[in-house]
């Protein structure tokens, strides 16, 4: 170029220019009002319902007990209200964190392997910017992109099914909350590397995270009840950490507390620590990805 | 003068045996066993040049190009783009290139036409500034102003290659790489895009220009300078004019005849340096082309055609071409 660009304007530059893509690119069709927005709270739906009938069962029988003082049951029955309320709003956030979660695994993890596919990624990597730029950017755009989805579900899954939360820490919500986005992404972007690597092979992996692993991370119920081994593996997916925390915040009262995984503090601590662990994998992956795909010829698609 | 690229050696061998962590099962029609795509490449390319690559399919062009451009690593060798080493100094490389190939599929179907060249841009990082009536007046000059605002996906694969070419003008490269950029186009177009890298490389200093084409007069006309590349050797590298001086002690005789049962009687004439065949009008018609050491070959070789039962309907004397340059070192015709 004739004039020269600092190495920090080309990166900012490149994190923006990947962004837009998805910042602008993604709501430019509004059908995803529809599909990516509203369409979630079916899968929602199912388990609100099948909460709130056990909620039923258990008040009717709180209803019936003769053994009950009137003062005893009418505290029980609001207990189990709160916690149908509660269980309620887990599930709506668990369908909402699942679409940052859809996202990791769609739109990060398989991306470059598409860009390859569609022949960007030879102009990306033939580019002087850093590789962490646009790592940064396609995660940058969709944490905007799939906020703007999970705000719509969540809205509407409030109104809906018309939970009510309590907001006792504000700030360590925030905290929780970005940190679980950066910890998701972080590990979207390492992924990201070894998809390239390993190509077609991939997708078993991505469908193994999107069912029985999704399962497990407990979008739709404590994960805790799955016993400690379970919950224990699966806080390695940080929506596991980050939804258990959220839903301490939100939901304090919960079942007097026997469900939760491990305390806020430490959750945030551990997010914290997988933010930086993936970062720094995603960077070591990726170099040794590149290396290796320059040496073998796999970083352009065959038919180009 | 300084070389824009230097190649010393260059050796690029692909061998799927080799990949990591993949089971060993041949893709369609992949060869089982290694190919040398480049084997042994010494060239140099001076700064601001219009160097052009003519060699036919799988002569290892692109292999050459996705190495100059820190996209493939050599195999043995070395590169230096700009002065630096392709294989230790990818990145201040990087920022003084670019390149742009024929039917790339590049951009996403959402952006439009301006958004998708301004994206790159970014990655190069231009100001949006100087970027954005940059590629205004690119657009108007590629005549693709009324596809400004469409989104990338309803472009049609010539619009396409446009927008893909002021992509490689936009970030203003020192040396821009150009793998077949008119594949595909409409003679308007081509037109248009030969007459606009020429006045890029020589109306300013400092741009280089390499380029790979099978258009013979494509190469004949822009180039300063011709490698002509076969199964990724250098066979020769010069002026497009001193090429065909090469020729000019031999002859060009064209021919067309009936099908002939076997061409290989023809290789063996004394005084045939080489000859290309292509057959024509679905197989009824011979086309061949000889490049003639002694003009007195040609009555051996009607005799040759002749003997084979074969009609003679054309026979022509011609001026040496670059495509007879061509044949006389590959032995083919590239069209
Ligand atoms: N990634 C790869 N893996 C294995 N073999 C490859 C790879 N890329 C190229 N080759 C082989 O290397 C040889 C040279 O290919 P290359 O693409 O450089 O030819 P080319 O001169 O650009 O041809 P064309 O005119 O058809 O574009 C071919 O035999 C090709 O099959
Ligand atoms: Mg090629």
């Amino acid at each position: 170029m004739s004039e020269t660009v600092s190495p920090v304007a080309v990166n900012l530059r490149s994190v923006w220019g990947r962004a837009y893509v998805r910042i602008v690119g993604a709501n430019r069709e509004p059908s995803w009002i529809f599909f990516e927005g509203l369409l979630p709270l079916l899968g929602i739906a199912v388990y609100v319902f099948i909460y709130q009938a056990f909620g039923a069962r258990a008040i009717a029988t709180l209803v019936a007990d003769p053994t009950l003082s009137d003062t005893a049951r009418a505290a029980a029955i609001a207990a189990a209200q709160a916690n149908v309320n509660a269980l309620v709003g887990f599930v709506v956030l668990g369908g909402t964190m699942t679409a940052f979660w859809m996202n990791v695994l769609w739109s990060m993890a398989s991306q470059l392997y598409w860009e390859k596919e569609m022949g960007n990624l030879q102009l990306y990597m033939m580019a002087p910017m850093s590789r962490m730029s646009l790592l940064g950017g396609m995660a940058l755009g969709g944490i905007f992109m799939t906020s703007v989805r999970a705000v719509t579900t969540l809205v509407a899954g409030v109104f809906v099914f018309g939970v009510s939360f309590q907001l006792t820490d504000p700030w360590m919500l925030m905290a929780v909350f970005f940190a679980t986005l950066v910890a998701l992404y972080g590990m979207g972007m390492m992924l990201a590397s070894l998809y390239l690597l390993y190509g077609r092979e991939a997708w078993n992996l991505s469908a193994l995270l999107e069912e029985p692993v999704f399962l497990a991370s407990g979008f739709y119920f404590p994960v805790r009840i799955l016993g400690p081994a379970v919950a224990f593996a699966a806080s390695i997916i940080p929506a596991a950490l980050g939804l258990d925390a959220l839903r301490q915040l939100l939901f304090p009262g919960f079942f007097g507390g026997q469900f939760w995984l491990l305390s806020v503090g430490l959750e945030l601590t551990i997010l914290l620590g997988l933010c930086v662990l993936f970062l720094v994998l995603a960077r070591l992956s990726l170099g040794y990805m590149e290396t290796l795909a320059k040496r073998e010829g796999r970083l352009t698609s065959r038919h180009q | 003068m300084a070389l824009a690229v230097q190649t010393k050696g260059l050796t690029r061998v692909f061998d799927a045996k080799r990949k990591f962590l993949r089971r060993r099962k041949p893709e369609n029609g992949e060869p089982a066993g290694p190919v040398t795509a480049l084997d042994g490449v010494d060239l140099e390319i001076r700064d601001g040049e219009l160097f052009g690559l003519l060699g036919p399919n799988g002569a290892g062009k692109t292999t050459l190009i996705k190495i100059l451009c820190t996209l493939l690593l050599p195999t043995s060798g070395e590169a230096f783009v700009a002065g630096y080493d392709v294989t230790k100094d990818p990145f201040p490389i990087r920022t003084k290139i670019n390149m742009v190939s024929g039917g790339e599929t590049s951009g996403y179907g959402l952006l439009t036409t301006r958004e998708n060249i301004w994206m790159f841009s970014q990655f190069y990082g231009v100001p949006s500034k100087v970027a954005k009536p940059k590629i205004d007046e690119l657009l108007h000059t590629f005549g693709l102003w009324d596809k400004r605002d469409s989104k990338v996906r309803v472009l049609s694969s010539g619009q396409r290659q446009k927008m893909n070419m002021i992509r490689g003008f936009v970030t203003d490269p020192d040396i821009l790489f150009l793998d077949e950029p008119t594949l595909g186009l409409d003679v308007n177009a081509s037109r248009v895009i030969r007459e606009y890298v020429m006045n890029w490389v020589r109306g300013q200093k400092g741009k280089t220009v390499l380029l790979t084409t099978h258009y013979m007069m494509e190469a004949d006309d822009m180039c300063d300078r011709l490698a002509i590349i076969n199964n990724g050797r250098i066979l020769a590298v010069d002026t497009p004019g001193n090429l065909k001086r090469r020729l000019k002690k031999d002859t060009t005789f064209r021919l067309e005849v009936d099908p002939l049962k076997d061409t290989s009687p023809l290789k063996g004439i004394a005084g045939v340096k080489n000859f290309s065949e292509t057959s024509d009008g679905g197989g009824s018609v011979l086309k061949l082309t000889f490049i003639l050491e002694e003009e007195s070959a040609v009555s051996d070789i009607m005799s040759e055609v002749v003997r084979q039962g074969s009609k003679i309907h054309y026979l022509h004397k011609s001026e040496p071409t670059l495509e007879d340059v061509f044949i006389s070192m590959v032995g083919r015709s590239l069209e």
